[in-house]
Order: structure tokens, then C-alpha cells, then sequence
């Protein structure tokens, strides 16, 4: 186990090593985003002294590790705040989105998948596997457009009561001081149609992978024989197929939980929600370097964690794994 | 087995049908789809409707009057051919640098994997949004960055099937007979070892559309004029109140194209493949 830390730890720092080398290789210099158009050249050089750009990369990155040791991310250039907080900022929308949409992606999809399964070759089948397929082929913003276009266009179209109009954009009311049970409401209502496509989404791949996992398993003979010793079908299902693909479950939900802040990058744009996504395709925009290096270290961080959890999660669900 | 087979040719059948109307549509169709013409005349047709010079729109037009469906066909080639470069070559750097690192075993696979492994590390789209600020948004970028984030993956599984293909007893036979370890590799190993990553290069093709799309989206893809789907559901998002058909037709070809390539993928990975490690595809 430390020897998997260890490695996970040597991972993260190859990781962001890399990032920083690829975003220092990319042209464009963040001096250039900073300064007012009417500046000069030496204003542009000043800039640049002050935000350490003027040394060479090696003790920048020298300087940038040594601060990530102390747990320092620096601060940003284009923000004028501290990564840290910059993070705080936007993780928690991030956050929000993509565990509510991560608990739905499950708690719809894997009864979905069993359904089918037990349903095999039936119509209600072969309309959800259609459904599934489909919605798994769409892109995030497509989807998420679709939706805006039925709340907004199809509303007006074909008239929608007051109460189904939906707010398309943004993570609370503009203009509206709401405090308590109504600013909760307020973001509930915001947060609607981005969970509901982020969940269709991932709901969507999740019932195709259980439906022919369920399908294999009810093929098991461990299923036959439980079936010829009477056991009821709510006995099968739970104590004999859903063991036989918990195992891949929760190897899926640990690969999931990257998405948490990394798979609604779109639907972000879309939703104009300030969140991770949209932090990271602007520091990008920005060469902003330190920003880049925070969210980077963020997003690694969780993929090394979840593959580490899922390591450790496996034998708890899988007698096999146990050692 | 036989419905399944019939969904396989379904699958190739509207693939094939795609793509040869994204080559003959923009060629024989009266409409350009890059020319501006009347824009007040034409502009925001609805779908169905017909324009005052008696030409059909079927999909109806954008904002500078442009046909939505030829432009799609159009948008259609840049998008299918970089689906398929993008992940045929991402497959083929994945193959030889796994073959590299199984082969050579020692210093060489332990750089290679970790380097494999730290791009793992990053969420996909993350490590694409990086690589494509390294060079001016366009096609060329689009292809090389899904190439550089696409290739690790099947290195692995290379690497991994190499591995287990070496204690065969046909490779032990091969090098007892004297056969160089390059020929071996070619000869012996690697045609055994490659179903996987075909497997896994099928399923990247509708996975490096959706990314280029998604790319061409946030505006760091193929850039306008050149139409490619990302960038026409993204010129038309913020018209989507008055005329959603402009950010939603060009979908349907973006659907089409992976749903038909996530149905052709997963048929060859139940045949070639057998039981592999499942994955997900990106959530653009």
C-alpha cells in the first residue's frame, strides 16, 4: 500500500511536471493579457519582472515546486487572488454539478440495465437500449442546447406554464437578494437542467455496461442452480447477479469520480456555470500559469486518488481480491 | 446473433452513406455552403421551408442565409476525417511505443509506461485543452493534440497483451530457431496481440469526433469559415431562443456518425475482444 502511495505521489509530480513544461512551451505571454493597450514595451518587461517571468524556467520551476511543498499554489495572474481561493471559488459548483449528476448517473442507470437485462429481447428492451445508445452517442452541449432550446424557444412555441420555465443560464437568479429556503430553491431550480444532462449521460453508458454485464451473469451457473433451489427472483438478483457485478461497478464509479469535477466542462460553457471547466479553459486563454498548475494539480490528484480508492475498494467487494 | 449482425450492417451501412454524402452533397448541391449571399432574404429560414428563389432548405439556413444541410455535409468531411486520423494515428503511436516497451523491457518500458501513465493521470479533456494552446487552433492541431492525448491507452493494452504473448510457446519456438527479435515481434507476436487495440482504435473514432467537436465548440478547434459540427453548434448557441435549428441540426450528422461507430466498436469487441476492461467514453 505505501509502495502504491509512493508511486501515485512520483505520478502526480511527473504529471505536473509535464503540465508545467507544456503550458511554458505554449506561445503567448501572459504580460501581454495584463497590461492596458496603451502600454509599452518596458511596461509589458515590468510586469513581467514582477510576476518572476524574466527568470529562466528552471528556477521558476524550481520556485513553483517549492512552494507546492509548503501547500502554496501561488497566486494568479489574471484573477489578482490566490490560486487557493480562486479554487475554493469554483470547486464547489463543480463539486455540486457532478455528485448530484453522479448519484443519479448510478442510482438510474444500473436499474435501468437490470430491467433490460431481465427483459432481454423484449419491445421495452429494445426501446431503451435504442434510447441509451443514442444518448450516449450525443455530446454533452448538444444535449444540454437541445434542452435550452425545448425551456426557452419550445416554451414560448408551445406555451409552457410559468411554473415549467426554467432557467437556462447561470447559477442563481440575477438581480434577486434571496436569503434561507428560497436562495436554496433559487439554485435547485438553476442546477435542473445541467444535472438532468449530465445524468442522462452518464446514466446512459452506465445501463449499457450493466445490462450486458447483468445479462452475462444471469447466464451464471451460480444463478441456475440458485434458481433451481427456489430461491426468489428478489434473492437472485441481489445476492447472485448484483455480487457478480459489483466488482465492475465500483472500479466504474472510482473511474467516475474524476468526472466529478472534469466531465462537466461543457455543460459549464453551456450553463455559464463558473466552475472548474470554465476556470480552466480561461487560465489556459490567459497563460496564467499558476492557475493552470492549480487546477491541474486538482484534476491529477483526484484521478490518482480514485484509482487508488478503487484498488482498495475492490477487495471489499471481490472475495477474489482478497489477499 | 443474427439481429446483432444486422445492427452491424445498419451501422456500416449509414456510416457508408454519411460519408459519401459529405463528399457528393457540397459538389452537386446548387447552394455554397461558405458563400454569403442575401442575408436579410435568407437568413434563419426555418427547416422545410423554401426560400423566394425556389431553393429547398431542408434543415433551413443559418444567420448570413448559408444552407444548414450542405453546410453539414461539408462540416461533415473536416469532422469524419479527423475522427478517423486522429484516432488511426493515436492507435498506431499507442501500438509502437507498447511494442517498444514490451520488446525492450528495462529503463526503456519503465520511461515509457510512466510517461503513459502521468498522461493518464489528467482527466482527457483537461490534458486537451493544454496540448491545444501549444499551437494555433485548427485542423492540424485538432489531429496532432488527439494523437498526443489518445496514444497511452492502447500502449498498455499492447504492452500488456505483448507480455502475455512472449510466454507463448510459438514465441519461445521462434527465438529457439534463431529468429531475430524484431522478426519475432512482427512475425509472431505482435499480429496476435493486436485485437484489442483495434478493438480500442474502432471506439476512438467516434470518441475523436466527439472531441473535436467538443474542441471546435470552445472555440480551439477548426476554426470558422471552415464549418466543422463543433463549430456550427457553437455558432448557432446564441440563437438557440429564436432559431435553435441553426445549434441543432448539425448535431443529428454528429449523432449519426457515433452512434453508427459505438455500434460497429462494441460488435467488434464482442467478436475480437472477448471479455476486455470496460471503459467509458469522454463526457463531452
Amino acid at each position: 500500500m505505501l509502495r502504491r502511495l509512493a508511486g501515485a505521489l512520483l505520478l502526480l509530480w511527473l504529471v505536473l511536471t509535464i503540465t508545467f513544461a507544456l503550458i511554458r512551451l505554449a506561445p503567448g505571454d501572459p504580460a501581454t493579457f495584463l497590461v492596458p493597450p496603451s502600454a509599452t514595451a518596458a511596461d509589458a518587461a515590468r510586469i513581467r519582472a514582477e510576476l518572476g517571468l524574466d527568470r529562466s524556467l528552471l528556477v521558476q520551476y524550481a520556485h513553483w515546486g517549492k512552494r507546492l511543498l509548503r501547500g502554496d499554489l501561488g497566486e494568479s495572474f489574471s484573477l489578482r487572488q490566490p490560486v487557493g481561493t480562486a479554487l475554493r471559488d469554483a470547486l464547489p459548483i463543480s463539486i455540486g454539478l457532478g455528485g448530484a449528476s453522479l448519484l443519479l448517473t448510478f442510482l438510474i442507470g444500473v436499474p435501468i440495465g437490470l430491467w433490460q437485462a431481465v427483459r432481454r429481447g423484449r419491445p421495452v428492451d429494445r426501446a431503451l437500449t435504442v434510447a441509451t445508445t443514442l444518448v450516449y452517442a450525443a455530446p454533452s452541449f448538444w444535449l444540454a442546447l437541445a434542452l435550452v432550446a425545448v425551456f426557452t424557444y419550445g416554451a414560448a412555441v408551445w406555451g409552457f406554464p410559468a411554473s415549467m420555465r426554467l432557467p437556462a443560464f447561470g447559477v442563481r437568479a440575477p438581480g434577486l437578494e434571496l436569503h434561507g429556503l428560497p436562495a436554496v430553491l433559487d439554485v435547485i431550480r438553476h442546477a435542473l437542467l445541467p444535472v438532468t444532462i449530465l445524468a442522462a449521460v452518464g446514466a446512459a453508458g452506465i445501463a449499457r455496461f450493466s445490462r450486458s454485464s447483468i445479462a452475462d451473469a444471469l447466464g451464471h451457473d451460480s444463478v441456475r442452480t440458485a434458481r433451481a433451489k427456489g430461491a426468489s427472483p428478489a434473492r437472485v438478483y441481489f445476492r447472485h447477479v448484483l455480487a457478480t457485478i459489483l466488482p465492475a461497478l465500483v472500479v466504474l464509479f472510482a473511474l467516475s469520480l474524476p468526472g466529478l469535477v472534469a466531465g462537466s466542462i461543457f455543460v459549464e460553457a453551456v450553463f455559464a456555470w463558473p466552475g472548474m471547466g470554465r476556470l480552466m479553459v480561461n487560465a489556459i486563454a490567459a497563460r496564467d500559469y499558476p492557475l493552470v498548475m492549480g487546477a491541474a494539480t486538482i484534476y491529477a490528484a483526484l484521478v490518482l486518488f480514485a484509482n487508488l480508492a478503487g484498488d482498495l475498494a475492490l477487495p471489499l467487494v471481490d472475495p477474489r481480491r482478497r489477499t | 446473433m443474427g439481429r446483432l449482425a444486422r445492427a452491424d450492417r445498419l451501422a456500416v451501412l449509414l456510416l457508408v452513406v454519411l460519408a459519401l454524402a459529405t463528399l457528393v452533397v457540397p459538389m452537386v448541391s446548387s447552394q455554397d455552403p461558405l458563400a454569403i449571399g442575401d442575408v436579410l432574404a435568407l437568413r434563419l429560414l426555418p427547416p422545410f421551408s423554401t426560400d423566394a428563389q425556389g431553393h429547398f432548405h431542408l434543415l433551413g439556413t443559418d444567420r448570413f442565409g448559408r444552407d444548414l444541410f450542405v453546410r453539414m455535409m461539408l462540416a461533415g468531411r473536416i469532422s469524419l476525417a479527423v475522427g478517423v486520423l486522429g484516432s488511426l494515428f493515436a492507435g498506431l503511436v499507442g501500438v509502437v511505443a507498447g511494442a517498444i516497451a514490451a520488446w525492450s523491457r528495462g529503463v526503456v518500458d519503465w520511461a515509457l509506461m510512466a510517461v503513459a501513465d502521468a498522461l493518464l493521470a489528467l482527466p482527457r479533456l483537461v490534458l486537451l485543452l493544454v496540448c491545444a494552446a501549444l499551437w494555433a487552433p485548427g485542423l492540424g492541431t485538432v489531429v496532432v493534440v488527439l494523437i498526443a492525448t489518445g496514444w497511452m491507452g492502447i500502449a498498455r493494452l499492447v504492452r500488456a497483451e505483448l507480455l502475455g504473448v512472449r510466454a507463448q510457446p510459438y514465441v519461445e519456438s521462434a527465438e529457439a530457431l534463431g529468429a531475430s527479435s524484431v522478426r519475432v515481434l512482427a512475425r509472431h507476436a505482435l499480429p496476435n496481440a493486436l485485437g484489442p487495440a483495434i478493438v480500442a482504435t474502432t471506439l476512438g473514432v467516434g470518441n475523436a469526433i466527439l472531441l473535436e467537436s467538443g474542441l471546435s465548440f470552445l472555440g480551439l478547434g477548426i476554426q470558422p469559415p471552415r464549418p466543422s459540427w463543433g463549430n456550427m453548434i457553437a455558432g448557432g448557441r446564441d440563437l438557440i431562443v429564436v432559431a435553435p435549428w441553426v445549434a441543432l441540426a448539425p448535431g443529428l450528422a454528429l449523432v449519426a456518425t457515433v452512434l453508427a461507430c459505438t455500434l460497429i466498436g462494441d460488435s467488434l469487441r464482442d467478436r475480437l475482444a472477448g471479455e476486455t476492461a470496460e471503459t467509458l467514453r469522454d463526457r463531452v
